[in-house]
């Protein structure tokens, strides 16, 4: 008699808990020839904003971390990954249709970028901020701090890597996130979240919804407590990035525009991901007695 | 007053500048005609009318753009180097100038001379300069050096010259040629930086001037051919332009509105504090979007603090901007003058208590007093709004957590004041405010190598520094 397996049960990740979508409803997540691969949680409004919650409660602790602190959580997210590399490969052959090694080296990037950026968070400060010297008697610094909470829809196509390049660079620098997984490959996402919650990553830091760019963006779009908000996730759909990008006018959200198509992930990033979710505090003091 | 510091009028000369009767549009090097319907700019402190200024219409504007494209071309070719030097020529005119520049800047706008010609023309000068030396040192910034193309740039009337400079220097630096449109009420001091321009003998349409009000505005911003707008001036205008460029290749810098906290803690030097609270919020009539409007006094020295700024601000001389001796001038417009009245009236309507110094105001012209507030909650609307005038909020809190959570409770995030003597106190605030300026045991302060900027909806990008380049390279 053959056994029969026990299978996952696919949900949301939301303050360091994995609760099924409020809404109760799931979608169907297909393999690469569009086989029945598992139901996915799919994240309604109020899952949304239950994220954006959890991501402004966790800010001011995750943004007070020291950057070496910082950069040992991501660079512990990379070790787990690592650990987990079957489940992995597995995951990605699965989504993706790609060969177990081509899974492989997909997964050997992801976790090189993980490990890539996990060294940026002490070092990003000595890089973007300085001293100014200013024309009178006064100590002036500027440096980077984190804008806050990040919206992100994550690439379509690259259900990991693509994930873990928005991801990443949006928590190194102390921001937290809500982002919104591939919805036709969601279920590597779901995995990276189990990584997430036993990687020593605070709860609330990345919130992983899985469902919809279309229908969650206009919620995390127009949000008020929403700092900014991350369209790579809807690249090649310039109406409906524009509509994204017209309600993040509503409390000027820091917008990444969408590009026109889904970049190469597997080319070395620049520091644009990282910086254009920071903001620069300069602050002055008398030189005197 | 009958106070011992009486001192005799001491009025600067209007004798070193020539206002013309009317003005035109700077366009391609000279000044052309606009096809709008012209438009009077006042002196605020007397309603004189000073010239008539041309209104750019969407021909206008599309002209200015083509002639600013024309000139990119050679522009942004030209070696780093030779860029600098007509920079340099800028800064050097701007300093020779400098009293008919002061005097200008304090005719059109109302602020007393001694800012405009202490504070707001030296920094323009040393704009030009600092962003001179970049413009063949732009690898070493970080940011490429590629410059993006045509910049559309839109300026307010509370510091006319100085958000020039804030703006065509580091987009000229860069190999950027622009389209700047002044304020409505104050364009006088931006069509003489053109004659500068001219003696400069800068390239034609390397800097292009655009006069008018918000449909100028918004035929720049929206124009197809601009690559990069940069906007100085309210939120709700930010908002719009956020939306215009949505969807476009367009780069944005936005510097919007704030409602900063200065929070004097019961170990301050209090006479210092009183200083910088002073400094903070009656600068330049109030009109400052950094101004530290909302007051925090630790509750064990605010009686203390608000008896002794009562004191400083009786001795404050309200009056001509054009007096050496003059601390606050004139309110810029009637229009903001009603907002400002609106707003204190409504302070006074939700139940706080309005204190203004004793002083007389002239007859003619758009005048308030030095005000302040007191029981004053977070949630009036004195102290949740900008009200862009002289008016103070004040409210009191008890330890370093509860100051921060009042000060970060707000939609703006633009600066913020700190006074106490102690140093970890200090960093440990600088650390926990949520702006892009922090002024520890000073205020308003401003330099060319110091990065500008706010967080939240006081807009985004910074000016000034090594920073102010990122917004003009690629």
């Amino acid at each position: 008699m053959t056994r029969a397996d026990v299978r996952k049960t696919y949900k949301l990740y939301i303050g360091g808990a994995f609760p099924r979508s409020e809404s109760g409803h799931t979608y169907v997540a297909h393999d690469a020839k569009g086989r029945f691969l598992a139901n996915a949680a799919l994240a309604s409004r109020k899952d949304a904003r239950d994220a954006v919650v959890a991501a402004r409660g966790a800010f001011s602790g995750w943004a007070g971390r020291t950057a070496y602190n910082r950069g040992q959580v991501v660079y512990r997210i990379a070790e787990v990954v690592e650990d987990r590399r079957p489940q992995f490969v597995d995951a990605l052959a699965a989504t993706e249709g790609l060969s177990a090694r081509a899974a492989g080296a997909a997964l050997d990037t992801a976790i090189d970028r993980l490990v890539w950026y996990a060294g940026w968070a002490d070092k990003l400060t000595q890089v973007v901020g300085n001293a100014n010297p200013v024309s009178g008697p006064y100590f002036n610094l500027s440096t980077p701090e984190p804008t806050g909470v990040v919206a992100v829809l994550a690439p379509q196509e690259s259900s990991l890597l693509g994930l873990l390049s928005v991801v990443a660079p949006v928590i190194v620098t102390g921001n937290t996130c809500v982002v919104v997984s591939s919805f036709e490959r969601p279920l590597p996402a779901v995995t990276f979240a189990e990584v997430l919650a036993t990687s020593d990553v605070p709860a609330g830091v990345v919130n992983v919804l899985t469902g919809d760019a279309e229908a969650l963006g206009p919620w995390l779009a127009s949000h008020m407590d929403v700092n900014a908000l991350d369209l790579t996730g809807v690249a090649g759909r310039p109406d409906l990035a524009t509509d994204l990008e017209v309600a993040a006018a509503d409390n000027l959200k820091r917008v990444r525009r969408a590009p026109a198509a889904e970049p190469d992930w597997t080319l070395e990033p620049d520091l644009d991901a990282m910086t254009d979710f920071l903001e620069t505090k300069t602050v002055w003091h008398p030189i005197g007695v | 007053m009958g106070t011992p510091f009486e001192y005799a009028p001491a009025p600067e000369s209007r004798s070193v500048v020539d206002i013309k009767p009317s003005y035109g549009l700077f366009v391609g090097g000279e000044f052309v005609d606009g096809h709008g319907k012209a438009f009077k700019t006042v002196n605020p402190a007397t309603e004189e009318v000073l010239a008539e200024v041309a209104e750019a219409d969407e021909h206008d504007v599309d002209h200015a753009v083509k002639a600013a494209r024309r000139a990119h071309r050679t522009w942004s070719r030209m070696p780093g180097a030779e860029r600098a030097k007509y920079l340099y020529r800028i800064a050097r005119i701007i300093a020779e100038r400098s009293r008919e520049l002061a005097v200008l800047e304090s005719i059109d706008n109302g602020k007393p001379i001694k800012e405009s010609r202490d504070v707001d023309v030296p920094i323009v000068s040393a704009h030009f300069f600092y962003y001179a030396g970049w413009a063949d040192k732009l690898k070493y910034a970080g940011y490429g050096e590629q410059s993006l193309g045509v910049a559309a740039q839109i300026i307010p009337w509370n510091f006319p010259l100085l958000m020039l400079a804030w703006k065509v220097a580091p987009a000229l630096a860069c190999g950027n040629t622009v389209v700047l449109k002044p304020a409505e009420t104050t364009p006088l001091t931006a069509l003489l930086f053109a004659e500068i321009c001219q003696q400069a003998d800068l390239p034609a349409g390397v800097v292009n001037i655009v006069t008018g009000a918000g449909s100028t505005g918004q035929a720049l911003v929206a124009h197809p051919d601009v690559d990069k707008v940069a906007f100085t001036g309210s939120t709700d205008v930010g908002k719009q332009i956020a939306r215009t460029v949505a969807g476009t290749d367009k780069r944005v810098t936005l510097e919007l509105g704030g409602k900063a906290a200065n929070i004097v803690f019961d170990d301050a030097p209090i006479d210092q504090a009183v200083e910088g609270i002073v400094n903070g919020i009656f600068f330049n009539q109030g009109h400052v979007c950094c101004a530290g409007s909302r007051l925090l006094v630790q509750e064990s020295v605010a009686d203390d603090v608000l008896h002794r700024l009562k004191r400083r601000m009786a001795t404050l001389r309200v009056g001509d901007p054009l007096d050496k001796n003059t601390d606050v001038g004139a309110i810029n417009s009637a229009e903001q003058l009603a907002r400002i009245r609106e707003l204190s009236d409504i302070g006074e309507a939700e139940g706080a208590e309005r204190w203004s110094a004793p002083c007389e105001l002239p007859s003619h012209g758009y005048w308030f007093p030095p005000t302040l507030f007191t029981d004053v909650t977070q949630a009036h609307r004195i102290a949740r709004e900008e009200i862009f005038g002289p008016v103070l909020s004040v409210l009191t809190f008890r330890t370093p957590a509860e100051a921060v959570a009042k000060a970060n409770n707000t939609p703006y995030g633009l600066s913020a004041g700190v006074w106490t003597d102690k140093g970890s106190l200090i960093l440990k605030m600088a650390n926990a405010l949520r702006a892009g300026v922090v002024w520890a045991n000073t205020f308003n302060k401003f330099d060319p190598t110091s990065p500008f900027g706010g967080y939240k909806e006081s807009g985004y990008g910074r000016e000034g520094g090594r920073h102010g380049l990122e917004a003009y390279l690629r």
